[in-house]
């Protein structure tokens, strides 16, 4: 009797839930609500942020000054960042800090509000090129407020490795087998892609990002090749960071993050942008669909977008600002670190780095032969095996 | 208390356990309506929070996801489970996770089997409260911190190179690889080993030990014959935890695994965080289900429920 | 009865797995005292500043107070359900007795990560917001389990004789659990509720996946790892927390203790 009514019960309800089930998700674009001004802050805000993105040195003035207290939730890839947009139906987090490579999925999914950027002051004084890049910004509709940008990196133990490397061709270098480490993250691919577009220009691969089946086989192939050599694929930045200062790697991928992390903690390491040139990312704050501190993000977005905070974010780091009037205020805290960041000649500068972007089946030119982000990302888990 | 009041509530008390005493006997005369108020709390919140979450979750196994926008379609289909069956490397991972469950299941049961056996026969009292608590101790501080603790260990420059080198030899590169996490692993479970493996050993009734002596069998004799088959409850039951926490965790091969470590865990938290595919990630994930569910029936025959 | 060889070899073999234990709880308690935030060894020099900073830390107290509740009030919720559940089972036949034994392993038995998607996506489909209810219905879940085997494996020890024997006496169903029943138990309780709490206090895996944007300790523990900015400081906590909970792990010890007939 219980037994059957056990039996009854369980698959009554597993067919309610199961009919009804589904994940809440749009399939286009969240509309415009702007506030009309921004109003009295809510006292929390909730944000998703690359490593290094909300330190205290300058969080903590912000939850003082408007009274928001900041709740931080790390993130080390655009894939997590994605996931932790969406999850519980979109209304966990208020504001995440979205790479080139995660804006359009969010956008498309709906899982983030255009912004009014007529309220943030500091607008008017970015880098032309990342007021309305096509990675944030859709028909004329802000999706996302652009904050700092930069290179992917190549580093290196100076130690250890007496000539500086002067290619990418070093990470996939027999020499230094087992000593190797690269990110843990599908959209590297484009970066052997780069590597593979200067040293094998026959491939045809004008856009690291836009791959033909063709193309991303030869990728492959060069990233099984690496394996071998790879001692850890690091997924955190921290990972990458011990295994520098542990010895158990003397060369890399990174963030500048990772380097100035290890200088500061007084290991001997240097970083370089090769011959072939860099991909990298340019990050913009994006506003959930669904905040519930939508004011408290508004104030952070205008905060962050200061000369001062982008100085300091951007040194810490070891980025460059959005903001062109943050120069003076670098070279206040760390003189010459304008320049060393390329912010003084941003507009040209920002051309030679391919930023990150998610990769879709249709190219750019309209074809519809590309390999998306998905077969990328098993891919990625055949290389790493 | 006034005198009045007082027996206002005497007189309450009293309709009370009059009321209760009515309530027992009816319940002890019908037991079903007994039973079924003792299991409706609990089978509620399984049936309808943990099992409903459970089947829905496999049902979306057999849905697809739209991997740009996150919506999910509703068309039933085998694709995930065709991805998985037909493709290398997610076959490659699934038997990698296993096997490494079953190894350290059974490292587990080497260690932990002499050292339960210890504290039982050989330990006095106060011995035996000491060996427990210092067993226990480790699972109440951070699984996080124990794991990363080892990370530092095997680095290359990290403590045990250290006293190698300081003993002569060369390093060794153990450091992110299978081997470390097979090291860790077996680490990290083996308080959930040594708990029921004991607990078996202890309710052995002394009398068969001295029997079997009285029949001329030696100590090998009588631990093979006597001690393991009757002991085996506790090993099962033990293994049931080793092999299942291994089978899921994904955290240990984040941190102290390298190129080639990736386990079912992995693939399911990363598919999770694509585009919420979630169902390809339950397809997935019902790997190590159906592992568990044919694991927990062979262990309910041996008895291991008991002894847990 | 053992040979004299054979107890040197054993006493051994006790002494290499205690190592083998606690080897990283050194090494934890070590670098909770480094000068320097890069986890190095040996360590650069000793310091006892992130004693300080992990007090001063804001973060670190929200976590641990969130994770005291939510152990706390999952804890209860098992108590309840567990010792109902197995009060049930030992007491009654019915049908199905051997589904529901079956059916409340399977939390424990079944990835974390698995019980952490299923509940999450349970979750979103009710529009239940992330929150500390549902990490305490995580919790909860395999918390019943712990409290539900301990308290069973003890109502298997106790003879039914001995219920009977209080009825036949006169007492009631209400008397006979109170009196007879319930003492008997209670330490089974008190021990299950000891290592549920334990379970729950440590739990990362489906924590992940029922929290919203708050942070639990291990959570916190997990973002500070990844951050890799004050090690030290998750090392301090960890060590504190090992510190408290000596005294209640050697309680539950005590409590579940009862000498086996192979014990001399």
């Amino acid at each position: 009797m219980m037994h059957r009514v056990t039996k009854y019960a369980v698959t009554g309800a597993a067919l309610a839930a199961a009919v009804a089930f589904s994940v809440s998700a749009f399939a286009e674009p969240a509309a415009p609500n702007y506030p009309k001004t921004i109003g009295a802050g809510e006292g929390a805000l909730n944000i998703v942020a690359w490593e290094g993105y909300a330190e205290d040195a300058w969080i903590k003035p912000f939850e003082k000054e408007t009274g928001c207290k900041v709740n931080r939730k790390y993130a080390g890839s655009s894939d997590e960042m994605v996931a932790l947009m969406r999850q519980g139906g979109g209304s966990e987090y208020d504001l995440v800090s979205a790479s080139g490579d995660a804006s359009l999925r969010l956008i498309l999914g709906g899982n983030v509000q255009p912004i009014d950027v007529k309220l943030i002051p500091d607008f008017d004084n970015f880098v032309p090129d990342l007021k309305a890049p096509p990675h944030n910004t859709i028909k004329g509709v802000h999706y996302g407020l652009s904050y700092e940008w930069g290179p992917n990196v190549l580093l290196y133990n100076t130690d250890k490795v007496k000539t500086a490397p002067t290619s990418w061709a070093a990470l996939y270098d027999a020499q230094y087998k087992g000593k190797i480490s690269v990110p843990d993250n599908p959209i590297q691919i484009a970066d052997a892609a780069l590597y593979l577009s200067k040293k094998d220009p026959n491939l045809g691969i004008t856009d690291p990002y836009e791959l033909n089946a063709k193309q991303l086989d030869a990728v492959v192939a060069l990233l099984k090749t690496q394996r071998p050599l790879v001692k850890k694929y690091w997924a955190l930045a921290s990972d990458e960071i011990e295994l520098f200062k542990n010895g158990d790697v003397v060369i890399g991928a990174a963030w500048p993050y990772q380097t100035n992390t290890l200088k500061a903690a007084g290991a001997k390491v240097a970083d370089l942008i090769p011959a072939e040139g860099a991909t990298g990312w340019a990050d913009s704050w994006m506003l959930s669909a669904k905040s519930s501190h939508v004011n408290c993000a508004y104030k952070f977005m205008a905060y962050v977008s200061t000369p001062d905070v982008q100085a300091q974010q951007a040194i810490y780091f070891g980025e460059t600002p959005a903001n062109l009037k943050a120069c003076d205020a670098m070279n206040k805290a760390d003189a010459g670190s304008c320049a060393k960041y390329h912010l003084d000649e941003a507009t040209t500068y920002i051309k030679q780095i391919k930023f990150w972007k998610t990769p879709q089946q249709t190219c750019a030119d309209g074809k519809k032969d590309c390999t998306s982000y998905t077969t990328w990302q098993q891919k990625w888990q055949e290389i790493k095996g | 208390m006034s005198d009045s009041s007082s027996k206002a509530f005497g007189g309450l008390a009293d309709a009370l356990s009059r009321g209760i005493r009515r309530l027992s006997a009816g319940l002890w005369k019908r037991p079903a309506i007994g039973a079924g108020l003792l299991l409706a709390p609990p089978l509620g919140w399984f049936i309808l929070i943990y099992l409903a979450a459970l089947a829905a979750l496999f049902i979306s196994a057999f849905w697809t996801v739209d991997s740009f926008t996150g919506e999910i379609d509703r068309t039933w289909t085998f694709a995930n489970f065709q991805t998985i069956l037909s493709s290398d490397i997610y076959r490659l991972i699934a038997v990698r996770t296993i096997l490494m469950a079953a190894a350290v299941t059974i490292t587990d049961a080497l260690l932990a089997f002499p050292f339960a056996y210890f504290m039982v026969r050989l330990a006095g009292p106060r011995q035996r409260i000491v060996l427990f608590t210092l067993v226990l101790v480790p699972l109440w501080s951070s699984y996080l911190a124990r794991v990363y603790a080892w990370r530092l260990i095997f680095a290359n420059e990290g403590a045990l190179n250290w006293v190698l080198r300081h003993l002569g030899f060369d390093g060794v590169e153990i450091g992110y690889t299978n081997w470390a996490m097979w090291i860790v692993f077996s680490y990290i479970w083996l308080p959930f080993m040594i708990m029921p493996i004991y607990a078996a050993i202890e309710r052995i009734p002394y009398s068969l030990f001295e029997a079997s002596q009285d029949l001329g069998a030696k100590a090998w004799r009588t631990f093979f014959k006597v001690i393991l088959p009757l002991s085996w409850p506790g090993i099962v039951a033990g293994s049931l935890f080793t092999f299942s926490l291994t089978l899921g965790d994904y955290i240990t091969p984040v941190l102290v695994g390298g190129p080639g470590s990736d386990f079912i865990g992995n693939v399911v938290y990363a598919n999770v965080g694509i585009a919420n595919n979630i169902p390809f990630a339950a397809a997935y994930a019902s790997i190590p289900l159906v592992v568990m569910a044919a694991y927990l029936a062979f262990a309910r025959r041996t008895g291991a429920f008991d002894v847990m | 009865m053992e040979t004299r060889a054979a107890r040197i070899a054993l006493t051994a073999w006790v002494v290499f797995v205690l190592a083998f234990l606690f080897i990283p709880i050194v090494i934890i308690l070590v670098y909770a005292f480094n000068a320097s935030n890069i986890q190095s060894f040996p360590i650069p020099g000793f310091s006892l500043r992130w004693f300080a900073s992990a007090y001063e830390n804001q973060e670190i107290r929200t976590a641990l107070s969130l994770s005291l509740k939510a152990g706390l009030v999952s804890t209860l919720i098992a108590v309840f359900l567990g010792s109902a559940a197995a009060l049930a089972v030992h007491r009654y036949e019915f049908f199905g007795r051997d589904a529901v034994s079956f059916m409340v392993v399977l939390p424990i038995a079944l990835p974390g990560i698995i019980t952490g998607m299923a509940l999450n996506s349970f979750f979103v489909f009710w529009g239940l917001g992330l929150s500390f209810w549902t990490i305490v219905i995580g919790h909860a879940t395999f918390c019943i389990v712990i409290v539900y085997n301990n308290v069973i494996a003890r109502l298997r020890r106790v003879p039914k004789s001995l219920e009977e024997a209080s009825m036949d006496l006169g007492a009631d169903g209400w008397q006979t659990f109170r009196r007879i029943t319930l003492p008997m138990i209670s330490t089974s309780l008190v021990a299950g509720a000891l290592l549920a709490f334990a379970l729950s206090f440590d739990e990362v895996i489906v924590t992940t996946f029922t929290a919203g944007a708050q942070n639990t300790l291990p959570l916190w523990i997990f973002g500070a790892i990844r951050l890799g900015q004050k090690l030290p400081e998750v090392n301090v906590v960890v060590l504190v927390v090992m510190a408290i909970t000596f005294i209640p792990v050697l309680l539950a010890y005590k409590l579940t203790n009862q000498a086996g007939p192979m014990v001399k």
